[in-house]
């Protein structure tokens, strides 16, 4: 049994990073993330851990300096957001492409321009085809919780990929919220010992990493790499599961709130996923069947499971923290739409950007897309597709 | 190409090489165009072009002497006749088309007869 600490969602982070205690952690500060290696840079000040800190000059050298240190061998953790996560653009696939288990929390944050430092999705949305496992986390607990099972889920041999758990910008990262710390020792055991694959650094086998692959190579390599992501699914679950018998909360692909019997359903992602429930207890004491499907696992994709858990719905409202840039709608509508698709149901399926920024959602508006699903179902018709929650002006 | 092409799930996780010393496997002279050929009368063995050849394709005895060029790996790219310094040069590059069905002795004459 853990204590229960009241601590901030990066602090959570820099904990889970303390009792992990990986081989190297190379990172550049940027805001919202700063305070996670700020925190590990005392932990190990302090002695609390052994962790080769890189200070390195951008977030493209951190990404760099990790991959190095993960091809030799080690255990490597780092921490970014926003602009920082798009700096490491290249080296993300480069990670990914070497199968390099590395694990990083992301803060995720808004995208300049303009400017904003404060939370959305843009960063973790944008980066979602570089071949990283993406867990998205609701609040500290989870965020610490994830960071823990995304060193045992990248690190499993047959899924050698690195992993990205995120939290929100601020909502999440600068919020002290009261969540248990797990006993170090505890921990320690769950994760265990690492055993890397093709270590650069064990001279009695010595392997090159990073060669070239003509093109009678590289589409060989690309899908071998596209199968250690997908396997990734199973021991996310398996590693979950084993995550609440060890510590008593339980993991699974996703979050069915009150999904069972729903007919109004929102599908959305991190912290917003708090106050939707807050809204559903109230519609559920009237007797409105409303619901969440909060999404843990983006990449991959579960679409099988989450399309089937959709079945109940009769209107569906995906959240999405980010601009659609163009596409029929943002990243998380598309990827439910296209679920469904192969599914017996073709549920209405309606999308909200909401936010960006740093912008406020609060009650009134996850209550506002409640009476739009409501209005669907009574009418049979879909008004607007696509719509934004608490935007000055109607979008038109 | 002597390679064996392997299927995607039969792979090295992460494009990872365990043979070290496998390039010698990528037969690099499929690529040229041109090719040096060489005259061993004029040659002086500075070794010039075995020192500046990025493919190790000066071949070489025993004693350090030039004894002709590895036409499985050269690329053909010019660099140990930019670097012959006799002259005439003792290396020459002719189309690689051109050398179809002859003998490295044939092509020698052909090229360097005409001078001397």
């Amino acid at each position: 049994m853990g204590k229960k600490v009241a601590l901030t969602g990066n602090e959570a982070a820099a904990h889970a990073i303390r009792q992990i205690n990986p081989d190297v952690i190379a990172a550049f500060p940027i805001t919202p993330s700063t305070p996670i290696p700020q925190t590990v840079a005392q932990f190990i000040a302090d002695g609390e851990m052994d962790t080769e800190l890189v200070t390195v000059e951008s977030e493209h050298s951190a990404m760099s300096a990790c991959i190095g240190a993960a091809a030799a061998g080690g255990r490597v953790m780092t921490a970014t957001s926003a602009n920082g996560y798009a700096l490491m653009w290249e080296m993300l696939y480069i990670a990914s492409g070497m199968r390099l288990p590395i694990v990083m929390a992301v803060v995720a944050r808004a995208l300049s321009s303009p400017l904003n430092i404060h939370g959305d999705h843009s960063d973790i949305m944008g980066g979602r085809d570089t071949g990283w496992i993406q867990l998205i986390s609701e609040n500290s607990q989870e965020a610490y919780d994830n960071i823990i099972q995304a060193v045992k889920i990248a690190e499993n041999k047959n899924v050698m990929t690195p992993a990205l758990v995120a939290q929100d910008g601020f909502n999440t990262s600068h919020t002290i919220e009261i969540w248990e710390l797990e006993d170090d020792q505890k921990v320690k055991e769950f994760i265990g010992e690492y055993e890397p694959l093709y270590p650069m650094l064990n001279t009695d086998e010595p392997v090159t990493h990073g060669a070239w692959a003509p093109p009678n190579w590289y589409f060989e390599h690309k899908i071998s790499q596209l199968k250690g992501l997908l396997d990734s699914k199973d021991v996310v679950e398996k590693v979950g599961k084993e995550f609440g018998e060890t510590f008593g909360r339980h993991y699974g692909l996703y979050e069915a709130y009150k999904l069972d019997d729903a007919e109004y359903v929102i599908v959305a992602a991190g912290s917003v996923c708090g106050t939707t429930k807050d809204i559903i207890d109230g519609l559920r004491e009237d007797g409105v069947k409303a619901g969440l499907l909060k999404i843990r696992l983006f990449r991959p994709f579960p679409y099988e499971e989450l399309a089937e858990t959709l079945q109940s719905a009769k209107a569906i409202a995906v959240l999405d923290r980010v601009s659609p840039a163009g596409a029929q709608g943002g990243p998380l509508f598309t990827e439910i739409r296209s679920a469904l698709y192969d599914t017996q149901s073709r549920t209405p399926v309606i999308n909200y950007t909401y936010g960006l920024g740093g912008r406020d959602t609060q009650p009134k508006h996850i209550n506002s897309v409640f009476e739009t699903l409501k209005r669907i179902v009574e009418t049979g018709k879909v008004e607007k597709q696509f719509d934004c929650l608490n935007l000055r002006g109607e979008w038109r | 190409m002597a390679e064996k092409l392997l299927n995607w799930d039969e792979v090295l996780i992460g494009g990872a090489i365990k043979d070290p010393g496998n390039s010698k496997q990528y037969e690099t002279g499929s690529w040229r165009v041109e090719r040096p050929v060489w005259n061993q009368d004029t040659c002086i063995q500075c070794m010039f072009c075995w020192v500046y050849c990025p493919d190790s394709s000066i071949k070489v005895d025993e004693n350090g002497k030039m004894t002709g060029i590895d036409y499985t790996f050269c690329k053909g790219c010019g660099i140990c006749v930019e670097q012959c310094p006799t002259k005439p040069k003792s290396l020459k590059m002719i189309l690689e088309a051109e050398s179809k069905g002859k003998t490295e002795e044939e092509l020698r004459k052909e090229v360097f007869s005409s001078e001397k």
